[in-house]
């Protein structure tokens, strides 16, 4: 019974190591090491990693920028699926700023597939959930915080954004939309 | 029983004392996360 | 109030009568917990089941909340707090150290998890267990906690103090048994954790009160984290060391090499506590420096120790059971391992629950990337009932099995029961974690009331397969459910009406540990285990193949940068 017993070499740390172990515990350690190199290599090749960029904002601040990019590109107003938000076409390259809040999306944008946009997340009230179906991309929204993610959507289609930070009662309702369009559409 | 102890490897040494492990345990995540992080967190710089 | 001692007639153990009567009681405590978050769970699981959905909605955030807090905080905290005890006075044979403060902080602990439920159940605090700001619960919430986790400070100082008494009192020679450093590790993590936790719920108690206007969500998130994903390193710690005691008890089975078992659990101190990064890897604002560092656990070698400690137990099993002429071929030792025995059904089930289904989904999360695929999708939770539930929660229903004869004197009832738990509870939190990390890679999404999104204009419809996944959800945790009750019940009438046994001998001093001498030359050439070696080369081929699958998956994403 001896691992709830004190060792039974008083120098147990000058005891030889079993062979087996041993093969296991430096393949362990090489596993270890080579999931460790794959996220920095993953920085220098890979094409998913999240921007570290940044600001402090305030919820005025941000809603502002935002209401300036709707003005600017909005191409038409949603039917009444689309909760009649504006559908807005930025050029490509553009700012595009993303509001949360209890409990919407707002507003809904068009982007044109293969083209690079600077995506910025904030939210007006709680934390929020951005995540992105079908694609399956998932980032925590945060108030007064204005997150700066460049994307680029390498699928046309209809993308639907699910808020997955639990929101208060009317969560399961806050479901957003973003199309993406084959460029010439 | 003195020399005997003279004879214990550091290394057992180390996992024989749980204040000098408590130190360490504390030590390294205060610093690599929580201290670290909050610098990050507070160097985040300002929107214009 | 003069403390004595006993030897169980049954296990040999010599329990000290203060440090006796406060494990009962931290377990009693854990188990009533594990009861009301037990209850509130098949709340949960009947509302996500999309056929079912029990509940309304504030009902069901309520249920959810009284769930993590009573299970992933209450139950598994106040069960470590006996196992802390155990693993000083009990193992080291000596008195403890201060019991008047350790009722005292038992009943701080009492309070707090009464307070903290007292504010859930009147319904305006359903802020989950992470209580994110700025989403604001009852100050009784965070003061319960608050209490709670003090109590618990103390009992970690209390083993600490204990293990100076042994040592200088010298009821033990060396070094202090393995399960004893395991223990000591899950106390050092469960220090840092209770820390961080103070660190900042302190401040949001102030706030909730209206004295600090604004709480930082992101700062928050961060040092919140270290309590909360630090404290199911506690877990990892803890029930680790119960599979090395349950191979000791039931097996006689000494570690392969002291050496090994308690360098890995020296990994676990220095950077377990890292991993609390896994949960900001797709927040803003932290850099993907503090990220990759801290998410690793500084470079995966907190998983390099769990793989160490992986193989180790059953390869500890398997000389063993190999000494007794278990012999044939590479398994022979595994299939007559006492299957009926649920101390170690329970355990093994845990093992491999936890390396394989856990283990594996933890890492793959926990890669900086990789975690934008399942961020705050349901995928987690699956994750964490596999470590959690499979990995500590068995551990410790198994254990107890073993504590109702030896530290409650009392004889089990249904044994019939007890044989075949583990499997019906286990194999279904196996499913139960499989297939909610199924409907997870789809996106389905946590803390979540309606998959179907009712009253929303542009609702998601998910594919057919994420319904059945989290249809099966709803089977699987229904049957875990009800077991896990069964088990509740099984114990409490044991308890209440199972048959007296004899206490052992009463002794006013304790008897200090005689150590066996150590076997001359036989000891130094223990069988090899090649059976535990091809078990581990099995998980870690699942392990790399799952891994790198899930990069593929993350390459055929939207560019981000």
């Amino acid at each position: 019974m001896s691992a709830i017993l004190p060792p039974s070499e008083r120098m147990w740390w000058n005891q030889p190591i079993d062979k087996l172990e041993f093969i296991w515990i430096a393949i362990a350690l090489v596993w270890s090491l080579v999931m460790f190199a794959m996220m920095i290599w993953w920085h220098i090749y890979g094409n998913q990693n999240l921007a570290n960029e940044t600001y402090k904002t305030t919820k005025e601040m941000y809603a502002a920028k935002a209401q300036a990019v709707v003005d600017q590109y909005t191409v038409r107003t949603g039917d009444d699926t689309e909760k009649q938000f504006p559908i807005v076409k930025p050029p490509a390259g553009s700012d595009i700023y993303l509001i949360g809040r209890l409990w919407d999306w707002w507003p809904i944008y068009e982007l044109e597939q293969g083209k690079t946009y600077k995506l910025h997340l904030s939210t007006m009230d709680y934390m929020h959930g951005f995540s992105l179906q079908p694609q399956n991309i998932n980032i925590q929204v945060h108030p007064n915080y204005d997150h700066v993610i460049k994307i680029t959507p390498n699928q046309a289609g209809t993308y639907s954004i699910v808020c997955n930070e639990y929101c208060g009662i009317g969560h399961h309702t806050m479901v957003g939309r973003m199309y993406v369009k084959k460029g010439g559409e | 029983m003195a020399d005997q102890e003279e004879r214990i490897p550091v290394m057992q040494q180390v996992l024989d004392n749980p204040f000098l492990l408590l130190f360490l345990g504390i030590t390294i995540p205060t610093v690599i996360y929580l201290m670290w992080g909050v610098m990050e967190i507070a160097n985040i710089p300002v929107a214009h | 109030m003069a403390t004595t001692y006993r030897i169980c007639p049954r296990s040999g153990l010599q329990f000290n009568s203060d440090a006796e009567k406060l494990m009962r009681w931290h377990a009693v405590a854990g188990v009533l917990s594990l009861l009301v978050g037990g209850i509130m769970a098949l709340g949960v699981i009947l509302t996500r089941w999309p056929a079912v959905k029990l509940l309304e909605a504030d009902t069901f955030y309520m249920v959810l909340t009284a769930h993590g807090l009573n299970m992933l905080i209450f139950w598994i905290i106040f069960f470590e707090m006996a196992v802390l005890l155990f693993a000083s006075s009990t193992l080291l044979r000596c008195r403890l150290a201060m019991p008047r403060l350790a009722w005292f902080s038992f009943w701080l602990m009492a309070i707090g998890a009464v307070m903290t439920n007292i504010a859930v159940f009147q319904g305006e605090s359903s802020v989950m267990f992470t209580s994110y700001v700025p989403m604001m619960a009852k100050p009784h919430f965070y003061l319960g906690i608050i209490l709670f986790a003090v109590g618990a400070l103390l009992t970690c100082f209390i083993f600490l103090g204990t293990l100076v008494v042994a040592k200088s009192e010298k009821t033990y020679e060396g070094s202090v048994p393995l399960v004893t450093f395991g223990a000591l590790t899950a106390c050092i993590i469960a220090i840092f954790t209770i820390a961080s936790g103070a660190i900042i719920l302190i401040p949001t108690l102030l706030w909730s009160l209206g004295y600090i206007r604004e709480i930082d969500s992101l700062m928050y998130r961060t040092v919140w984290w270290a309590l909360g994903h630090s404290s199911q390193q506690v877990n990892v710690s803890a029930h680790v060391a119960i599979w090395y005691a349950i191979a000791a008890i039931v097996f006689g089975a000494k570690p392969m090499s002291e050496k090994v078992s308690r360098t890995a659990y020296f990994l676990y101190i220095l950077f377990l506590q890292l991993a609390s990064a896994h949960h900001i890897l797709s927040d803003p604002g932290l850099g993907s420096e503090w990220k990759v560092v801290n998410t690793s656990y500084f470079m995966y070698f907190a998983v390099f120790a769990s793989m160490i400690h992986g193989m180790t137990v059953p390869g500890a099993i398997e000389q063993a059971q190999r000494l007794k002429g278990y012999n044939k071929g590479l398994f022979e030792w595994l299939r007559k391992a006492p299957w009926g025995n649920p101390a170690f059904s329970s355990m093994f089930l845990s093992l491999v629950g936890f390396g394989f289904l856990g283990g594996i989904s933890g890492v793959m999360m926990g890669a900086e990337q990789l975690n934008m695929l399942i961020h705050n999708t349901i995928y987690v939770p699956g994750h964490f009932h596999a470590t959690v539930v499979i990995g500590t929660t068995l551990a410790f229903m198994g254990l107890t099995y073993f504590l109702v004869p030896v530290l409650f004197k009392r004889e089990l009832l249904f044994p019939g029961y007890a044989k075949i738990f583990p499997y019906l509870f286990g194999l279904s939190m196996y499913m139960v974690a499989l297939v909610m990390m199924g409907a997870g890679t789809l996106g389905v999404a946590r803390r979540h009331w309606d998959m179907s999104f009712a009253g929303a204009p542009m609702a998601y419809e998910w594919p057919g397969a994420a319904y059945l996944m989290m249809g099966l959800t709803g089977i699987f945790g229904t049957i875990a459910c009800v077991s896990g009750g069964l088990w509740i019940l099984q114990i409490v009438f044991s308890l209440l009406f199972g048959k007296k046994l004899e206490e052992g001998e009463k002794l006013s001093m304790p008897i200090p540990l005689t150590l066996p001498a150590p076997t001359p030359g036989g000891a130094a050439h223990p069988p090899a285990t090649p059976g535990t070696m091809v078990l581990a080369l099995i998980f870690l081929t699942a392990f790399i193949l799952y891994y790198f699958v899930n990069w593929k998956y993350l390459s055929s994403l939207w560019g981000m940068a």
